[in-house]
């Protein structure tokens, strides 16, 4: 994970974080510049990519870790949210959710099928010592709203958040998930799915 | 609900599944209003957990996407069949130079003769099934039409050559109605649009990225579904 400085990620049009995820505000102009994507206006798209890159590029870069790599996941994953721009639902989920979803399975798609078996070879703690927190520890302090996301992991337990670290972060499958922290297979879906659930409701995410 | 697959939709909702575990749970959200509602909010939230992570990306990568964007155009909206309908009258393309209903095979495939065969006699209930099939290149093409609906399968049908894919038609009289497409082989393929009045279905071979209009330099073949 890199130590370049955090973003103010949550909320890059000056609106303090309010108590669900980017702010309504956010989300709005967030979708209206997908709506316009859509109808082929490259100038929204423009703005769009100047809103979410931050988020996007990282992302991809802490599951594929790679930099190089992860620049073309997020290209992609850019690309892909030009063409399916007019696909955007807003009644499914934000904007932003939809993106960073689009990103994720890239980046995920990725990880499994180029780097795969190299990447499994090494082990789980020399790669994902110490989990979590302080991986990202350094990037935490300036946006509120990461800070807001740590609260919520705060809630977690230990082997909740673990698990969603493995899986989100690390691109491992449930089953994965469950060898890598010697679980009975069935266990770690439990705990993915009761850690985000736990997770939505610290964040205020509308269920 | 099916509580077992249920449990899934966390581990869905983070890409941490395989792909068969994918398929099964996409078709059980299909069918589960609670799990589609469930996957929706448990990724806003997996979401917010990249706000740890932002990293500023190279400004190449700026370039690049916005390069990429200036020479690719968004796909159209997916629309139900109803929408589709009313838009076919804004589809419309210069005549075919051949009869629509005639086989028009050009790009190597070869010239065959259509065998199209039905179920029933012509002129019976819309709404049985009518079987039609052909055969293209070494490919067997079979479109089952009931009613309005039509449905295209294929066996043999080669992989479209990279950055390219099979779009397929519904033909009525000179124009080309957009009604789906395909990568390769494909099974029922439900067609958008109205088939009970088509005269044939088409398939083309597109750029990926290409324009909404059929390629008629590029028709691999047509189905006739007006002989019986």
């Amino acid at each position: 994970m890199s130590t370049l400085p955090p973003e103010s990620a949550g909320t890059p049009r000056g609106v303090p974080a309010g108590h669900r995820g980017p702010t309504p505000s956010e989300g709005e102009h967030l979708a209206e510049l997908l709506r316009r994507s859509a109808r082929g206006d490259q100038a929204a798209f423009a703005e769009l990519y100047d809103a979410t890159s931050k988020r996007v590029f990282g992302l991809a870069l802490r599951v594929v870790r790679d930099p190089a790599q992860a620049e073309e996941v997020a290209q992609e994953a850019f690309l892909e949210v030009w063409r399916t721009s007019a696909r955007f639902d807003g009644d499914r989920g934000s904007a932003l959710s939809w993106l960073m979803t689009l990103c994720h399975r890239k980046a995920v798609d990725r990880v499994r099928s180029a780097e795969a078996s190299t990447r499994r070879d090494t082990s789980y703690h020399q790669q994902n010592q110490p989990v979590d927190h302080d991986v990202t520890a350094d990037a935490v302090q300036a946006s509120l709203e990461a800070q807001r996301v740590r609260k919520a992991l705060d809630g977690l337990t230990v082997v909740q958040r673990e698990a969603i670290e493995l899986a989100y972060f690390g691109g491992y499958t449930h089953t994965e998930v469950a060898s890598i922290l010697d679980l009975p297979v069935g266990t770690a879906k439990t705990r993915i799915r009761d850690g985000l659930i736990r997770l939505r409701d610290k964040m205020g995410v509308a269920s | 609900m099916n509580v077992d697959i249920h449990a899934l939709s966390g581990a869905y909702a983070v890409d941490a599944v395989d792909d068969l575990e994918r398929a099964r749970f996409e078709r059980h959200l299909a069918d589960c209003a609670e799990c589609r509602a469930e996957v929706t909010s448990l990724r806003a939230a997996a979401g917010l957990l990249a706000e740890s992570s932002a990293t500023t990306p190279p400004a190449s990568l700026r370039e690049a996407v916005l390069a990429e964007v200036a020479t690719t155009r968004p796909l159209p909206p997916v629309v139900a069949a109803a929408a589709e309908r009313g838009r076919s009258t804004r589809r419309r393309f210069p005549a075919l130079v051949a009869a629509a209903a005639a086989l028009i095979v050009v790009g190597g495939v070869g010239a065959t003769v259509w065998h199209p065969w039905t179920d029933d006699a012509p002129g019976s209930d819309q709404a049985t099934e009518q079987t039609y099939t052909a055969d293209v290149g070494s490919a067997t093409v079979t479109v089952v039409r009931s009613g309005d609906q039509a449905t295209v399968s294929t066996k043999g049908m080669p992989a479209a050559p990279a950055g390219k894919k099979y779009e397929l038609w519904l033909v009525h009289d000179d124009r080309y109605v957009h009604a789906g497409e395909m990568t390769g082989d494909a099974s029922q393929v439900l067609l958008e649009g109205d088939a009970a009045t088509a005269n044939a279905v088409g398939i083309t071979l597109e750029d990926v990225d290409g324009p909404p209009e059929p390629d008629l330099d590029n028709v691999i073949g047509t189905v006739d579904l007006e002989q019986a």
